[in-house]
């Protein structure tokens, strides 16, 4: 395309800004992409992958400005057009689409994420946000020391909240997570010369022999790949590996594994179809964009177990024919990040990953990819096109990703705590595996319990424990309270009451009271909680992450808020029964005739929370 | 003659196989690979679209042309689903019916849809949509700064529209996004549907979510090279030549004393097809036929816009001798 | 060379080739329309070759461009016709079956070796070496150009060398292969088509045969000419040799639009009577001893045009013309009654009924036909026939259909207008997308794009100079000398300057230009002119940048 910079800047940026995005970019190779005027270069120009960095690495660079100067301004979205070939208009609008990016002229340096979501809620994030706007400014605002801070969406530290992110520009830039955060740790966090250490993930289980996806957790330093081995990994690849790619597809779909990121499709089947699709170019990529409110499962895997990730993924590439992983990560998890950077370099250099991984002449790599502030890319074609460097909007399916994926190309893409499941099938076997659950649900699930509970953390169950009896591993609730409901499977899931205590949590049990196990999440209201603030928490929620493309979603979101907004205020437009049909109307459309599980499940909390009769319904 | 072939078809080769399905019914053939919304209306079935244009590839986001397809969970979209064999497809289900409506209620109720266009209006009527029953129109409308993600508080007294100023910025046309619904036809003839200048994107996120240029900039500021592709395309008058728009802002636009006349554009010798909209003996917009194997449609600044030297009195028309 | 004068293939094929070449052409903005058929074809997985001095705005959607230097195009062509040979790429069942003279043109290439190419023409070898291997190997590949190719003082020898690329490799005639030259003006292939060529009666049939002659002499009841008449060039020298002394003009702005415009003007203030059909007082019109106020053909008055596709389309009347103008063929036959013909005032359905009676290839165009399919595209012989999307399909019969096609050898032969220490600098001229030509029709609507015209210079030219953007400059060919803003372009390289035609009210950029024309087809070389920068603030700075530029370049 034409070289068109925007008149809206005067400059192709700082000379900070353009080092930024050349710490992503390679250098630039010809005078027509920024590069030396040298006379012999000005007689011949090619536009291809010699010279053109591929479009994935648009976000990359997006968030080393955000990251190195704080802000994506006009100046620099002039600098990737001519260095990555882009129209400013487009690299504008991918800017624009993550809430973790700002775009404009300038922005204060240091950005602080309060958590406010359904379980921070309960733990305190209401104190924490007046506090903070006491000493700095209101929402929004930079304060003189220039600090702004934002309600933002589940930061996955359910366990552990209130929790904060702080995203600091600069010199010491850092994104730096706070957990049971107070205003002095936020203040602490902001001044701190490096990244403040993260305190280890909560899993009250450590040790137990029952453990499956958590086996290695609190046994294995997540650092070092010596003692990643000495607990037995990469012994699960090496079994792949005698398989052969076609034996691992077997096992896994003998075992009955199914998809733990919500959808609950079965991955060997999922496996199959990519590897025998005759476009020899395949993917893998792992899906560890959580941010289903109240899950923080793949989060403590990541910390805790990077390299078993890096096996899995290994595993999985072998098994479809893939020479290429990726990692989307959200920006949220900045240590599961690092762990995982940190894991890939150690199998890198150790062969595990590479051009000859294990001395088998197999080719694998894996790269990480950070998201930058968008539920929406947790939806697999949302995930790729976020990769690719376009906005975040999720495609059509049909076509699926195992025929048009990344790329364009067959993809297999499984959730973390799905991949870890793989290495268990190898080691154990599927006969071993599938002993655990139950008949239509085979292995463990992990479960993030938050709320009301005596001991919040991640925990490991077979497919088919009761939830009162889940509840009860984690402490049951407090002295003196009482259960008034739970949501389960997250800000797209459903409320159940007490009487749900005895569902057994296996899919077709959870499908008869109307409700799914999604990603595990798990968060527990007693008596004291306020559930109106919380089912307005969940109608923001999805208003402020429709991703916009569709009109369902789009405006019945907004809809959604507005008409939760008049009940809870006891206002309604008409009487009450009016605005249940409203809603049921809503609803309807949404799960209908959306593009994506976003649209389609957007009122099912809602939908649970006035069946349950609260909001007045 | 060569065959016309469609600007979407990337693949070069004419399908060989053909398709037997149900749509209402009736039991249909057609060529493999042709989509669900052709097939209903080569059987003369309607099906109502927003956001699909024979010249562009289908985007799929609008959802008014849903039908129900046996076996799928969520409803599909006719304008880019392939039929598939043996497919039983309903185009007036009680639940296509219902996201209709709700897709027309929706949208009505956040945008001005005046100038929409009759098929609209009907549509409107035909489905039952009640834009009003999502309370009163909120005093002030969308955010075009919104950062993705935020929004301030709610209320729900009022409902949220996208009601904003008419954004004029140069002599050739005029952007009325309180009339967008984003239909993403704009972004697509400025982009690789047509004309690659890609002036214009998606900015922001959900309801927030709009057409922009890098940072809202204005359009002579932008990419824009004025070929008005994106204003031949859009469906709501959100862009509107500003032959046009001026008209109607002084109340003189009336499609009754116009006629349109098809003419070969007097620029360079590429030959595109122009159809001059004529009101009172003067040019008021200029169009060219989508169906147009030259065109497709599309035209250049030129050809668009450049006729204004044919009312320029001529010279010395009364004295030719001197 | 294949006889009639019109592109050979369709728009539609540039969807389904796989390789475009555009040589000497920006069509991105000269012309957008065909330029989507071009952006259609990469969608559909064609590569992009672009040949121009500058990095133009098409050049920038190009896989690869080759900006060779001004004038150098045959170098080029030969140089990649003999590395096609060379790399044994030649398609010689083609060569053997549908061609003459391969061997001549074999000798002839033989010295334009890649390194020889890279000297002259400034492009690495490796990228002609590229552009050759790609095109030959193309499965199907189209060939197009524009004035970057005719508008110099060898246009033709320039088109030759393009035509024999296509020749040694088989891409022509067959669907998604072509040879296309691109038609700058509306309707210069209709004006082609329907006979204003000095040599040509309508549908390109030569005038010099007697057979053909003879068709129009029974029809027109009257002997006609057996002799070539004068092209434009041709009669600009007539005029200065006084040979020439009566001139009836129509839709024509040559006082603005010729090179060399103050020679022009003169020639044509001097001429006995000067009369000028136009819908504008152009330039030329005020120097006219009558002036026949014309309408808007393409839309006040009804007939059709050719396009670069060999489209014929129908033009019609959309809108009543302003008091006191009259239709051209209104004109033309009040004009024959007052010679003492009484044509009558045909309409112009009947006028063309004529023609396709009397030009064989428009035989099938009926008025209806040509609404009923969007035009048709010639030959259509008959009224059974569909037209003709893409030509010389015979050169793939076996044995081929007519005369088998020659290659013609040419030698490089550098811009006339040489670059020296006083002229170091090359400018060659170009079109804006919302600018045409001299302005007159596209200077009147409100184009948010329209910048006052401008030096062009390559940000390193400046530099030497010492001028900043926007800096009025004096420019100086060895014709005369005019002033104009500076623009930095960075899609230049040093040495090379770029200006429009359109603005020649504001900057008259013909005075510069040399009138040098080709002699076999009589174009002008607007594409080649030596110039000279000069600041206007200080003699002194004057001097020394006019040295800098000197040292700029190497003299």
């Amino acid at each position: 395309m034409e070289t068109s910079l925007s008149a809206g800047a005067a400059d192709i940026g700082t000379a900070e800004e353009r080092a930024a995005v050349d710490e992503i970019l390679s250098p630039p190779p010809s005078p027509w992409v920024g590069g030396e005027r040298s006379p012999r270069a000005l007689h011949v120009a090619r536009r291809d992958g010699t010279t053109l960095p591929p479009r994935s690495l648009l976000l990359p660079a997006l968030r080393a400005l955000e990251s190195r100067v704080g802000v994506v301004s006009p100046g620099a979205v002039n600098y990737l057009a001519v260095r990555m070939d882009l129209p400013p208009a487009e690299i504008y609008g991918v800017a624009a689409f993550y809430a973790l990016l700002d775009v404009g002229e300038a922005a204060p340096p240091v950005k602080v994420h309060v958590c406010d979501d359904v379980a921070c809620q309960l733990s305190g994030a209401g104190g924490l946000i007046a506090a903070l706007r006491e000493r700095y400014a209101d929402e929004g605002e930079a304060s003189l020391d220039g600090v702004q801070w934002h309600r933002s969406p589940c930061l996955g530290q359910c366990d552990r909240g209130p929790a904060v992110l702080v995203q600091r520009a600069g010199a010491h830039a850092a994104d730096i997570e706070v957990v049971a955060a107070t205003r002095e740790d936020v203040v602490r966090a902001i001044a701190a010369p490096g990244p403040s250490p993260t305190p280890p993930a909560v899993v009250p289980q450590v040790g137990d022999p029952s453990l499956v996806v958590l086996r290695h957790v609190g046994r294995v330093d997540p650092t070092d790949l010596d003692s990643y081995r000495t607990a037995g990994g990469y012994e699960s690849l090496r079994r792949a590996l005698q398989l052969g790619p076609e034996g691992v597809v077997d096992w896994v779909a003998d075992a009955g594994l199914a998809g733990r990121g919500g959808a609950a499709f079965p991955t060997g089947w999922k496996w199959r179809a990519v590897a025998n699709q005759a476009d020899r170019t395949h993917y893998v990529v792992a899906n560890a964009d959580e941010s289903e409110p109240g899950t923080f499962k793949d989060r403590v895997i990541m910390e805790e177990d990077p390299f078993a990730v890096v096996e899995a993924l290994t595993v999985a590439g072998y098994a479809v024919g893939a020479e290429q992983g990726y990692i989307y990560i959200r920006a949220e998890y900045p240590l599961a990040a690092a762990r995982l950077r940190h894991a890939i370099a150690a199998a890198r250099q150790r062969g595990f990953l590479g051009d000859d991984v294990m001395g088998r002449g197999l080719r694998f790599d894996i790269d990480v990819r950070q998201g930058a502030g968008a539920y929406i890319c947790g939806e697999e074609t949302a995930l790729f096109n976020s990769l690719e460097g376009r906005r975040g909007e999720p495609r059509n399916k049909p076509p699926f990703p195992t025929t048009h994926g990344l790329f364009g190309k067959p993809t297999a893409v499984n959730n973390i705590e799905t991949l870890m499941n793989v290495l268990a099938i190898l080691e154990f076997g599927p006969a071993r595996f599938r002993a655990v659950g139950t008949p239509d649900a085979a292995g463990t699930r992990l479960f993030c319990l938050s709320g009301a509970v005596a001991r919040p953390g991640l925990y490991e169950a077979p497919f088919g424990t009761r939830l009162g009896a889940l509840i009860d591993m984690a402490g049951g609730l407090m002295p003196g309270r009482t259960l008034q409901g739970v949501l389960l499977g997250g800000a797209a899931g459903s409320f159940v009451g007490p009487t749900a205590l005895d569902t057994p949590l296996a899919p077709a049990d959870l499908k008869a009271i109307g409700a799914t196990l999604g990603s595990g999440v798990v968060v527990v209201f007693d008596d004291t909680a306020n559930l109106t603030g919380t089912v307005l928490r969940i109608a923001r929620f999805f208003r402020d992450e429709s991703c916009g493309q569709c009109v369902p979603c789009r405006v019945g979101t907004v809809r959604q808020e507005e008409l939760v907004a008049r009940l809870a205020a006891g206002r309604p437009h008409g009487t009450v029964a009016d605005e249940l049909r409203l809603f049921r109307d809503l609803a309807q459309v949404m799960r209908d005739a959306s593009i994506c599980g976003l649209g389609q499940t957007a009122a099912n909390a809602v939908d649970s929370a006035l069946r349950l009769g609260w909001l007045g319904g | 003659m060569a065959a016309v072939r469609p600007m979407t078809r990337t693949d070069g080769a004419f399908p060989e196989r053909s398709v037997r399905a149900t749509i209402d019914g009736r039991a249909v053939t057609v060529p493999e690979g042709t989509t669900i919304l052709a097939a209903c209306r080569a059987e003369g079935t309607e099906v109502p679209t927003l956001c699909f244009l024979e010249n562009l590839a289908p985007v799929n986001v609008c959802r008014a042309c849903v039908v129900e397809v046996e076996g799928s969970r969520a409803l599909v979209p006719a304008c880019s689903r392939p039929l598939e064999a043996d497919m039983v497809v309903s185009t007036r289900s009680e639940r296509v019916d219902h996201s209709r409506r709700m897709v027309l209620e929706l949208l009505a109720s956040s945008v001005d849809m005046s100038l929409a266009g009759p098929d609209l209006e009907r549509w409107l009527e035909e489905y039952g949509a009640d834009p009003a029953r999502h309370g009163p129109l909120a005093p002030t409308g969308a955010d075009r700064q919104a950062r993705a993600g935020r929004h301030g508080s709610v209320a729900g007294e009022a409902r949220a529209t996208l009601d904003q100023p008419v954004t004029i910025d140069n002599e050739l046309y005029v952007r009325d996004y309180s009339r967008c619904i984003l239909c993403y036809k704009c972004v697509e003839a400025c982009g690789d549907q047509a004309q690659h200048t890609f002036a214009i994107a998606v900015a922001g996120r959900g309801f927030d979510a709009h057409i922009a240029t890098e940072f809202d900039v204005a359009l002579p500021d932008s990419a824009c090279v004025y070929c008005g592709n994106c204003v031949a395309v859009c469906p709501t008058g959100a862009l509107m030549f500003k032959s046009e728009y001026d008209l109607r802002q002084a109340d003189d636009w009336d499609a009754s004393r116009q006629t349109v006349t098809d003419t070969i554009c007097p620029y360079c010798g590429v030959g595109c097809t122009l159809e001059l909209h004529v009101q009172d003996n003067r040019i008021v917009k200029v169009t060219s036929p989508m169906d147009h194997e030259v065109t497709h449609g599309h035209l250049c600044v030129k050809g668009r816009f450049g006729f204004d030297f044919v009312h320029v009195p001529p010279p010395g028309a009364e004295d030719t001798r001197r | 060379m294949f006889g009639a004068g019109g592109g050979t293939s369709s728009y539609e094929e540039f969807h389904h080739t796989d390789l475009i070449v555009l040589w000497g052409s920006n069509a991105r903005e000269s012309h957008p329309i065909f330029f989507h058929h071009v952006l259609r074809g990469m969608q559909n997985g064609a590569r992009l070759y672009v040949v121009d001095p500058r990095r133009s705005t098409s050049a920038q959607h190009a896989h690869l461009w080759l900006g060779l230097d001004v004038g150098t195009d045959i170098v080029l062509a030969n140089a990649v016709g003999r590395e096609i040979i060379a790399a044994g790429l030649v398609n010689r069942e083609f060569v053997r079956r549908a061609t003459l003279d391969f061997e001549a043109y074999q000798a002839s290439v033989e010295p334009f070796t890649l390194e020889m190419a890279e000297e002259l023409t400034g492009v690495p070898r490796d990228a002609i070496r590229q552009l050759a291997h790609d095109y030959a190997r193309a499965p199907r590949a189209e060939l197009s150009w524009t004035l970057g190719i005719t508008e110099h003082h060898n246009a033709v020898d320039n088109v030759f060398a393009l035509i024999n690329l296509a020749l040694l490799t088989g891409h022509v005639g067959r669907y998604g292969s072509g040879l296309n030259p691109v038609r700058g003006q509306n309707n210069v292939q209709g004006g082609g088509d329907m006979g204003a060529l000095p040599n040509k009666f309508p549908g390109f049939e030569d005038v010099q045969n007697g057979t053909v002659r003879a068709r129009y002499e029974a029809a027109w009841g009257r002997a006609l000419p057996a002799t070539n008449g004068w092209h434009l060039s041709q009669m600009f020298e007539a005029m200065d040799r006084g040979d020439m002394r009566a001139l009836y003009i129509i839709g024509e702005n040559p006082a603005q639009s010729e090179a060399d415009s103050r020679r022009t003007e003169r020639l044509l203030t001097g001429l006995d009577h000067l009369v000028v059909q136009d819908m504008f007082l152009t330039r030329t019109a005020e120097l006219a001893d009558v002036v026949l106020p014309s309408t808007a053909s393409w839309c006040e008055a009804e007939g059709t045009v050719t396009s670069s596709e060999r489209r014929v389309q129908r033009v019609r009347k959309a809108l009543e013309p302003p008091p006191g103008t009259k239709g051209d063929l209104e004109i033309l036959s009040l004009l024959a009654a007052r010679l003492g013909f009484d044509w009558g005032m045909p309409a112009a359905e009947a006028v063309w009924d004529e023609c396709r009676s009397l030009s064989p290839m428009h035989g099938g165009m009926a008025y209806h036909r040509l609404e009923a399919l969007n035009g048709i595209q010639w030959p259509c012989p008959d009224e059974a026939h569909p037209g003709s999307p893409f030509l010389h399909g015979r050169l793939w019969d076996d044995p081929v259909g007519g005369a088998k096609a020659a290659f013609h050898p040419v030698r490089h032969d550098p811009p006339l207008d040489a670059l020296s220490d006083e002229y170091p600098i090359r400018l060659t001229t170009g079109r804006r997308l919302d600018s045409y030509n001299t302005g007159v029709q596209s200077g009147r609507f409100s184009s948010p794009l329209r910048r006052p015209e401008s030096l062009n210079l390559s940000p390193e030219d400046m530099r030497l100079l010492g001028v900043v953007e926007g800096e009025r400059v004096a420019i100086a060919s060895r014709r005369g000398r005019i002033e104009a803003p500076v623009h930095a372009d960075s899609t230049l390289r040093p040495g090379l300057a770029f200006m429009t035609l359109h603005f020649p009210d504001q900057v008259s950029t013909n005075t510069l230009t040399l009138d040098a024309w080709d002699p076999q087809s009589g174009t002008a070389e607007f594409k080649a002119t030596a110039i000279r920068v000069e600041r206007l603030d200080s003699s002194d700075s004057l001097e020394a940048s006019a040295d800098a530029v000197n040292l700029k370049v190497g003299v």
